[in-house]
């Protein structure tokens, strides 16, 4: 084995880390645009999804423009209000777009996007993002409201590194298809949110769900996530009620 | 250049290709990469994506190091093969968001933690370093595909028999759960994919008696 002088061990690591830097960064500049995209395409896809759209997306050609076409036709109208249900000039999908930073502020400082859907004219629902900390990483939703904004119509969830199989099943049908129907305020028009539970939900209650076998965290901070983030939304609710 | 002549299958070359799928297997006999068997065999499908990641890296990073294993000084090599893994990780990784951007998600931690997997160093070490790209390549494909056929068995236990399901789709009919079936919540629990790996152990061991030690 040939002797390495101290000289050359430097040398070699600085060309080392300076070629495998270059490389990398190189592809992460190129891919950025790609991967930014995917990432705006899916939250309007999941805001779609939460009123029921967007169904085809694996079936056509070209996802994007689908996406970006039937997001431009159903989503109708979208806002910002802060704690007290007041218009904010800010724009709804860039404060989506930044809801981590968002949630570390407290509940009252917070600016909350609105994303309002309606086909031809009809029944209007109410799409609100939501977003709290999983157990491993960030968890996030959208859960779409009925006209009466109290009812869900339907809610999406998704995760960045719940454990598989576990507390990842939140992005799954079986789990998220329960939400549907349910109210998120009591006969006396209290906000009470929906309650993940372990072990089987009441099937009578009109404010729980099943939780997740194994996923317990998850399935908790999914819940706490739902009050946290819908809370803020109970005065503008009040404000659209009366008018 | 002595052997330039050797074709590029003469049969030592194949078995570099099959030996770590069946005597040499990276899981079953040097229990190698368990705990990423142990994570995300609950379900086929990013098994099958993790195992192909893996093949990749470990290809790419054996040829890598193995075209550099005259330059490289002894004394950080371990260093270097760290650099060159997490390197090809990282590529994986990122191309992985840009086009696969939904296979990406479901992976979600387990790309990053390929580089933790001691099977690919455990080769750069013993194989890459001594041995020419092209030998390196085959013993890099071999050992990925000893590692991902035993992750994907696995997988195929724990999603049938914990979830009654494969790849996402129903295979346990209805008619079972209505006549008192029910899914074995156990197998979807960490520890059972180490009963799942013993099991197969077990087997090979049985059918293989030079692999049993004293």
């Amino acid at each position: 084995m040939r002797n390495f002088s101290n000289t050359y061990i430097f040398v070699f690591s600085l060309i080392m880390v300076t070629i495998v830097a270059v490389l990398l960064s190189f592809v992460a500049m190129q891919l950025k645009p790609l991967q930014e995209m995917n990432v705006q395409i899916e939250k309007k896809q999941d805001v779609l999804k939460s009123v029921g759209k967007a169904g085809e997306a694996k079936e056509v050609d070209d996802k994007n423009a689908y996406i970006n076409e039937e997001f431009a036709q159903y989503i109708t109208e979208s806002y910002v209000v802060d704690f007290n249900g007041d218009l904010l000039e800010e724009d709804a999908f860039e404060v989506m777009l930044a809801l981590a930073g968002e949630i570390k502020k407290p509940q009252e400082e917070r600016s909350y996007p609105v994303f309002v859907y309606s086909e031809n004219g009809g029944p209007k629902r109410y799409v609100l993002p939501v977003r709290g900390k999983g157990l491993w990483g960030p968890i996030w939703g959208y859960v779409a409201l009925e006209e009466d904004l109290n009812t869900i119509y339907g809610a999406v969830f998704d995760h960045k590194s719940e454990t598989p199989g576990l507390g990842s099943e939140i992005n799954t049908g079986w789990f998220q298809e329960p939400f549907s129907g349910k109210t998120i305020f009591d006969e006396n028009g209290k906000f009470i949110s929906i309650e993940v539970v372990k072990g089987g939900a009441d099937p009578s209650s009109d404010h729980q769900v099943d939780g997740i076998s194994g996923g317990t965290i998850t399935s908790k901070a999914l819940e706490e996530m739902m009050i946290d983030c819908l809370a803020g939304y109970v005065a503008h609710f009040e404000d659209l009620t009366t008018n | 250049m002595s052997n330039e002549k050797e074709p590029l299958f003469s049969p030592k070359n194949l078995k570099l290709l099959s030996d770590p799928l069946g005597t040499s297997n990276p899981i079953t006999v040097q229990v190698l990469g368990v705990c990423s068997a142990l994570a995300v065999t609950v379900k086929l499908k990013p098994s099958i994506v993790l195992a192909i990641s893996v093949l990749v890296v470990m290809a790419v990073s054996n040829v890598v190091i193995s075209l550099m294993r005259k330059m490289v000084p002894p004394r950080i090599r371990i260093i270097v093969q760290l650099v060159v893994i997490a390197a090809m990780v990282i590529l994986v990784d990122q191309v992985l968001k840009a086009y696969a951007y939904d296979v990406s998600k479901q992976l979600s931690v387990f790309v990053g933690l390929i580089i933790t997997n001691c099977i690919i160093m455990g080769r750069l070490e013993a194989f890459a370093l001594a041995n020419k790209p092209w030998a390196s390549f085959l013993d890099g494909i071999g050992n990925a595909a000893g590692y991902g056929v035993i992750l994907i068995i696995v997988a195929f236990f724990r999603e049938l028999l914990g979830s009654g399901t494969l790849l996402d789709m129903q295979v346990i009919p209805q008619s079972f759960y209505d006549a008192g079936y029910v899914n074995n919540g156990m197998m979807i629990l960490p520890p059972m994919a180490l009963v799942v790996v013993g099991v197969i152990i077990w087997i090979q061991r049985t059918r293989r008696k030079e692999l049993v030690e004293d």
